[in-house]
């Protein structure tokens, strides 16, 4: 055969290729026989073609070259992700944050959460929300060279962080 | 109450006062949590494990919805206790299998259980008979939020609820349904169904999840993707979803009862005959001969609350249910002699069918 496309799972040649549309979305996947078989692709019931793109697309040759990533709590290697699928603890998620990017594209209808919000975390996502805005706004003022409304984002930055920090251990 | 008294009270789905309905044999949904300062049950040490089954254990069995609930480490049950576990939909075949520090909590009339430490810190479910998406979602919410005053969970404002596998992300909520759809397996239309559902990014398993196959016509549909929906949505989208597959399976019946009745009747009979006279009864036969007594229910050829003593036996028939009833491990051959002995003393009480009242 002309084409000579190589499994996404093992690098050997691919004979198996699968296109699927998901939410409007072509997803394309080239396997070779023993991964087709392995990851069920020939039984329609039991297959799961989200949990094989995350495999496939966390390929070496896809993500950046800086080196092999890891999780700074927990350890967790991109490797160990690759063989099993699943992350090591809820810090990966910011961690291996530039490649699951892509990923989450194909495997969801979004890539921003908007349901469900547990309260204390509502209380942790406002704090979020309002430091994002004054740490722009502080860099905005600095780059325009508007020192005093700098120093006051800066205050009111060292503001919300201490009545978080306070309110977490009063 | 102890593991011996829960598997002697008939679950929810085996219950003959529960609402029962023609194709959708039962509404389950599934959220999972995990704690914000553990790693995931599956990079955790031992001793991380037990302390996350410390720290769940505690604020679940504290929840008023476990009030008077049992709880089990997996340790402590022995195969056969975890295997009628499964048959019963309370816990994952992957729970069953767990390490040390792996748990659950069921609430007394098992309609809600509570796994730790499987794939995630926490997988909540709760499922009912029927089709009930409203209720069964009210009830989860309901407990979820009183159990995030007790834990800390793993949560992000952009990605939601962080579980092991991203693919779960956001939500972490998987709602399914549990489907009887014996005339689209006859009328060799199931495969179309599935496709067609795969591509609407749903996911179709057999009746014990992934990888289990479809014996007695029961298909698992459930929603796939998580991310960037809300919980109500999800459900919405799927519950139109399964109105047409429903809509689907009854259209199918009547066209079968056109073309070919005789056909479908003599399926029933034969199987009624089998089922209250056959000897040898493996779980696969059973689950396809039962199969085709509760379309018969369906249909009218057997009173409707038979369809509760079919929906019954569907568990009791599995191979932990038969050697539990024998008290103690047997091996295939004498499980079949068991449940056809079983099957042989629950259909004589059964009534004859009565073709002329199938409706046309």
């Amino acid at each position: 055969m002309a084409n000579s496309l190589k499994c996404d799972l093992c690098g050997k040649p691919a004979t198996v290729h699968l296109t699927q549309i998901i939410n409007n979305k072509i997803h394309k996947v080239d396997l070779c026989e023993a991964c087709a078989q392995a990851k069920g692709v020939t039984d329609p019931n039991g297959f799961s073609l989200a949990d094989l793109l995350l495999k496939a697309s966390l390929n070496p040759e896809v993500t950046e070259p800086t080196g092999e990533m890891k999780c700074g709590i927990c350890g967790f290697t991109q490797q160990d992700f690759k063989k099993t699928g699943r992350f090591g603890c809820p810090s990966c998620y910011e961690y291996f944050r530039n490649a699951l990017e892509p990923l989450l594209e194909n495997m969801h209808k979004g890539t921003h959460h908007i349901g469900k919000v547990p309260q204390k975390a509502m209380e942790r996502k406002d704090l979020y929300t309002r430091l994002t805005h004054l740490e722009s706004e502080l860099e905005k003022a600095i780059k325009s060279e508007r020192y005093e409304d700098a120093a006051r984002y800066r205050d009111e930055i060292t503001q919300a962080k201490q009545a978080a920090s306070h309110k977490q251990n009063p | 109450m102890n593991i011996k008294e829960l598997f002697d009270t008939p679950s929810e789905l085996m219950d003959p006062t529960a609402s029962k309905s023609a194709v959708v044999l039962i509404t389950r949904i599934r959220l999972a949590r995990n704690l914000a300062q553990l790693p995931f049950p599956g990079w955790s040490k031992e001793a991380q494990r037990r302390q996350a089954f410390d720290t769940c254990l505690q604020a679940v069995t504290s929840l008023p919805q476990m009030k008077r609930g049992l709880s089990f480490a997996i340790e402590e049950l022995n195969d056969l206790e975890k295997q009628m576990l499964v048959e019963r939909h309370l816990i994952s075949r992957e729970l069953s299998q767990g390490k040390a520090g792996a748990g659950l909590v069921v609430s007394r009339d098992q309609s809600c259980v509570v796994m730790i430490n499987e794939e995630d810190h926490l997988r909540i479910q709760y499922l009912r008979a029927g089709f009930v998406f409203k209720k069964v979602w009210t009830a989860i919410n309901a407990l979820d939020t009183e159990l995030e005053n007790r834990i800390d969970y793993a949560f992000s404002p952009e990605l939601g609820y962080l579980t092991a596998c991203p693919t779960n992300l956001g939500t972490a909520i998987r709602a399914s349904t549990m489907l009887h759809l014996p005339a689209l397996v006859i009328s060799g239309q199931m495969e179309k169904v599935v496709r067609a559902v795969n591509q609407l990014g749903m996911a179709v398993r057999g009746l014990f999840g992934e990888g289990s196959d479809a014996s007695g016509s029961i298909f698992q549909i459930s929603n796939q993707t998580t991310l960037g929906e809300t919980e109500e949505g999800i459900i919405k989208h799927l519950t139109g979803v399964l109105n047409t597959i429903v809509e689907q399976e009854l259209t199918a019946r009547e066209k079968i009862l056109e073309a070919d009745a005789a056909k479908l009747f003599d399926k029933i009979g034969r199987a009624y005959g089998i089922l209250q006279n056959g000897f040898l009864l493996s779980s696969g036969e059973t689950m396809n001969l039962l199969s085709l007594i509760r379309l018969g229910a369906d249909l009218g050829i057997f009173p409707e609350g038979q369809r509760a003593v079919v929906d019954r036996l569907f568990i009791e028939c599995q191979p932990g249910h038969v050697q539990h009833a024998a008290k103690g491990e047997q091996d295939p051959s004498q499980r079949d002699l068991l449940r056809a002995e079983k099957l042989r003393q629950e259909f004589t009480r059964m009534p004859a069918p009565v073709f002329d009242k199938a409706d046309r």
